[in-house]
């Protein structure tokens, strides 16, 4: 009981002190899970970053569900998982009461106003050190251009087709190209 | 019934949203608009909030939209919506699926997925840029001060990084741009 209190207690203080979501929070779990805890070792944290990186969801979610069910099962898992979100759910909760009347004051308004601006540039940078970090194929780049395109096309035109659809149709190509290769290099042989 | 239009809707944000929170906000984004929950103006907002306090970027936008919906309830709904999928997930992976992430069909699927998310991030950002300076109240109308502005944070910002070889906070982004905002759309 005491090791799911401590899961629970280290993953609030890990969701309490990191800013900016999961991929500023690798190193700090790193450094607590790793070198201060030893739940998990070096080999481990590789491998729990590839394991976040390729399913979806919040990465925070992805590596404290991990840890925690490493070290204590489905118990462990909960713990943690909850551990990371608490804190940040009540922060979040309070200012949601207040945002909405700090809007109506004018000077905050146009805070706003450039947080908006700032928020759009913020996006399109992410957008573009993902696609740096990618391994880069002709296929892969023309799926994000292929994707890019499409949607910004779909918004401004208002084209009520979901990005969902997108991705299921990535998907589905990624494998169809994926047979496709495997059978002509089989063909080869 | 607005508590399960924010569970399925996080759901289905948490289980799309591939490569961490902005992956997330092209998704969030359709939800909120497909049920007129917030405008885009709002979800701006929320976005910057949700990046300046602690956390996970995702899950504060998640218990964002909840709370400006339905309250605390609406809130702990959506937080645990949009956590779900990536707890099953790995759980599975742990126990179940252990090899899948070495199978070369999973592993390009994946790839396939990542891929387009990328443009997907890319154009949501794209859009809300043009949203803001070519579509300010309603109908096409450019907003000039708008577009002055986000044409100096893009000439300052992008350059700055390059420059300091490192990333800049976006924390520190959107405060100087709060300040900015004050001076320039304020007076």
């Amino acid at each position: 009981m005491a090791a799911i209190f401590e899961l629970f207690f280290t993953f609030a203080k890990i969701g309490l002190f990191t800013f900016g979501g999961g991929y500023a929070m690798i190193p700090i779990i790193e450094n607590t899970c790793v070198e201060n805890k030893k739940w998990i070792t070096d080999e481990e944290m590789i491998n729990m970053t590839v394991i976040a990186e390729s399913t979806p969801g919040p990465i925070a979610i992805n590596c404290s569900t991990y840890v925690g069910f490493k070290q204590k099962g489905f118990l462990g898992a909960v713990a943690a998982t909850l551990g990371v979100i608490l804190p940040s759910f009540c922060i979040i909760f309070l200012i949601s009461l207040f945002l909405d009347n700090f809007l109506s004051i004018k000077f905050i308004a146009s805070a706003f106003c450039g947080i908006k601006c700032a928020v759009g540039i913020l996006i399109v940078d992410a957008a573009v050190k993902m696609f740096k970090k990618m391994k880069k194929t002709v296929f892969s780049v023309l799926l994000t251009a292929a994707a890019f395109a499409l949607l910004l096309a779909f918004d401004i035109f208002s084209i009520n087709i979901s990005s969902i659809i997108l991705l299921i149709a990535a998907a589905v190509i990624s494998f169809a190209v994926c047979l496709i290769t495997k059978a002509g290099r089989a063909d080869e042989k | 019934m607005i508590y399960l239009e924010l569970l399925l809707g996080f759901l289905k944000v948490g289980f799309f949203a591939f490569g961490g929170a902005y992956a997330a906000i092209p998704f969030i984004r359709e939800v909120v608009l497909a049920y007129n929950w917030l405008s885009d103006e709002m979800l701006s907002y929320i976005i910057a909030v949700s990046e300046s306090t602690p956390g996970p970027v995702m899950v504060n936008m998640a218990t964002y939209v909840g709370a400006s919906q339905k309250g605390l309830l609406g809130s702990a709904i959506a937080t645990l919506a949009v956590v779900l999928p990536a707890f099953v997930i790995i759980l599975l992976v742990m126990v179940v699926f252990r090899s899948l992430l070495k199978n070369r069909y999973f592993r390009a699927v994946i790839g396939g997925l990542q891929a387009a998310i990328i443009g997907i991030i890319a154009a949501t950002g794209v859009y809300m840029i043009y949203k803001n300076i070519f579509l300010s109240g309603g109908g096409f109308n450019t907003d000039f001060v708008t577009l002055a502005f986000t044409a100096c944070i893009a000439i300052i910002y992008f350059p700055a990084k390059k420059l300091l070889k490192k990333n800049v906070s976006p924390i520190l982004v959107i405060s100087v741009c709060a300040v900015a905002g004050v001076f320039v759309f304020g007076f």
